[in-house]
């Protein structure tokens, strides 16, 4: 932040996902300083069957979460379908009478909404935004009064030390789980394969047009019609996320856009402290409740260790990241 | 709809979108200006502000020579914005005075607020509440996200009678943009040292599945449908739904041959059956698609009449 002079030892916000209210639970017990989630229909980009939670189950979470000093954001991140604002308003006005801590938003109509309708709400600009300049990101400030920013997995911790130079607002990144690798908000991968995209429906890649085929030498993984990878018998057959696939270019066969990693940023935490940023995000509302307790029980040590001044503990989270590989992605700006 | 509405929809040749050669680039829109029955010519980098130096010389001759030819001239700006480099190619082109800038990222929508300006499609603007608020910061014209359903494209437009709707009516599909830069990465070079390899193919690389079908292609740091978007079938049903001007993206085919086949089928003159014949020979009978307008998967081809 512009009044700020960073602080080496000054403790990063943990901001966790939860797709279940055992999750949230979880997330808060092992040491979240935030849990965020979505309700259960297409305003939010992680709409999977069975996640996520109804009106009542918010109420609960909340006071859960605020009994142990714990906050609740809630991810209303998708763009609402023309002629069709009703669910996206309901969710907005209903987490501010429940009393969520913030929203995230990324359609510019629903902050211009939140901010008319629900002064006193925090608003949170999403991933889903895109915003990954000073010039859109004052912008979304000045016009909307947003409060937070989580920036896109396109940036180098180099970019983010001088993004926020450039800006007066707080800034949360990504340092578990998935990773995209298109600009997020600006991906239309998965529709165009299964008429589904993040922007529109939530989903990428969905599961409902997932299917594998046994072909005895190899397992094929399709999405829609179109074969995404293939394993051998002795490969570990991933899912088949679009952006994640093995395709031929240049008459080679490659990970082409991005090899099944999962990003891991905690041997940076420094770093990031460094280039003043406010919050960490661990993606994966829509893993299970053993999942986000471990990773949540682990980024706290790091986090508390970080701002200790101690040495950061070495991290096994081999086993639960996809395909045993870990990636810091953009941060390291030789990713591209 | 008929014949006649039809007559008055405009054609928008969009930026191209290739790392073409500066001076098959500049000799394209000459060509452009001398023959194209477009009435809007779009120009300028839209993915990767590494090209710029290559381009930017040429562009006030080619602004001149377009506007003598009597076509509307649009600057674009880049999709996405991430370094100073891109900043400062968006802030020079949203300086520039007397002409209209196509925003495609927030960045430019906030530098041209309070003047007329057009959305390009790398903006979401996917409903009414984003619509409103863009047309109060000085919209005047949009070109829908290429994810949009037919059904959405009417509901949005619907009562909107201050913006004028463009749709992306033909060419490759722009699915996403990445930092990363996949032409680079496929020669095994990264951005910074990409030796613009991105120049070596004017259509983008082919990216095939692992059965050999091809499925995308890679323009450095873009990614883009292998199938070539036509809705040659479906100007009438979006004329109805109150679009009025098509937008063609230029391929390293007869342009001025495709902008020809939607005018006349616009006018009335071809029947678009006969329009798609020609469009296929053009693109030497690339896979088409409009899958996107009738809400299934983009790469899918609906034929209207099997509706």
């Amino acid at each position: 932040m512009i009044s700020e002079t960073p602080e080496t030892h000054k403790k990063l916000e943990l901001v966790c996902p939860a797709g279940t209210p055992a999750s949230l639970r979880a997330a808060i017990d092992n040491g979240a300083d935030v849990v965020y989630l979505g309700f259960r229909d297409e305003t939010n980009a992680r709409n999977f069957p069975g996640l996520n939670f109804s009106r009542e189950e918010l109420a609960q979470g909340l006071d859960y979460a605020h009994q142990r000093g714990a906050e609740i954001y809630i991810a209303i991140n998708t763009y609402p379908q023309a002629g069709n604002p009703d669910p996206w308003h309901a969710a907005i006005d209903d987490a501010a009478t429940y009393g969520a801590d913030a929203v995230i938003l990324a359609d510019m109509g629903l902050l211009d909404y939140a901010a008319r309708k629900h002064p006193d709400l925090n608003r949170h600009l999403s991933v889903q935004a895109s915003a990954s300049n000073p010039q859109a990101i004052n912008f979304y400030v000045e016009t909307f009064g947003v409060r937070r920013v989580v920036l896109p997995r396109v940036l180098s911790v180099i970019e983010i030390t001088a993004l926020n130079k450039q800006i007066s607002v707080q800034t949360e990144v990504f340092a578990f789980g998935g990773l995209c690798v298109m600009a997020e908000g600006r991906c239309a991968l998965s529709s165009y394969v299964t008429g589904q995209s993040p922007n529109m429906n939530g989903v990428c890649s969905p599961a409902g047009h997932v299917h594998y085929e046994d072909q005895g030498d190899q397992l094929v993984s399709k999405l829609g019609t179109v074969t995404i990878n293939a394993f051998a018998p002795e490969e570990k057959a991933g899912y088949p996320t679009l952006c994640k696939g093995r395709f031929k270019a240049r008459g080679t066969v490659s990970y082409l856009f991005e090899e099944p990693t999962s990003l891991n940023v905690v041997a940076m935490l420094p770093e990031l402290v460094n280039a003043g940023v406010t919050a960490l995000k661990i993606e994966g509302r829509q893993r299970g409740r053993a999942y986000i307790a471990q990773v949540v029980s682990q980024f706290r040590k790091a986090v508390d260790a970080q701002a200790d001044g101690t040495t950061l503990p070495d991290m096994n989270l081999t086993s639960i990241t996809e395909g045993q590989q870990n990636t810091v992605g953009a941060y390291d700006k030789t990713w591209r | 709809m008929n014949n006649s509405d039809m007559s008055q929809s405009k054609l928008t040749l969009g930026p191209v979108m290739f790392n073409w050669n500066p001076d098959v680039w500049r000799d394209f829109y000459f060509r452009i200006a001398d023959e194209a029955c477009v009435d809007t010519v779009c120009i300028g980098e839209v993915v990767c502000a590494k090209r710029d130096p290559f381009f930017t010389p040429l562009i006030p001759e080619i602004i001149e020579r377009l506007q003598r030819a009597g076509k509307e001239v649009v600057l674009s700006t880049l999709a996405l914005i991430m370094s100073k480099r891109d900043l400062t190619s968006v802030r020079e082109i949203t300086a520039m005075e007397d002409i209209l800038v196509e925003a495609n990222d927030v960045s430019a929508v906030s530098l041209l607020k309070d003047r007329p300006h057009i959305i390009g499609p790398f903006a979401n603007v996917y409903n009414e509440g984003t619509l409103e608020f863009l047309r109060r910061n000085g919209a005047v014209r949009v070109c829908l996200p290429v994810e949009m359903s037919l059904q959405s494209i009417t509901s949005l437009t619907a009562n909107q009678h201050d913006t004028e709707f463009e749709v992306f009516a033909y060419g490759r599909l722009p699915l996403a943009i990445s930092a990363r830069c996949y032409h680079a990465r496929s020669h095994g070079l990264s951005k910074d040292s990409c030796q613009y390899v991105c120049d070596k193919d004017v259509d983008g690389m082919d990216v095939d599945t692992l059965d050999g079908d091809p499925f995308l292609v890679v323009n450095g740091l873009q990614t883009l449908s292998y199938s070539c978007c036509n809705f040659i079938h479906d100007l009438g049903a979006l004329s109805a739904a109150g679009i009025s001007r098509f937008r063609l993206s230029p391929q390293s085919w007869d342009m001025v041959a495709v902008a020809q086949c939607f005018r006349d089928v616009l006018d009335g003159k071809t029947e678009s059956e006969q329009a798609e014949h020609i469009l296929d020979d053009l693109s030497d009978g690339l896979t088409s698609s409009n899958g996107y307008l009738y809400g299934k998967e983009g790469m899918a081809f609906a034929a209207p009449w099997a509706e």
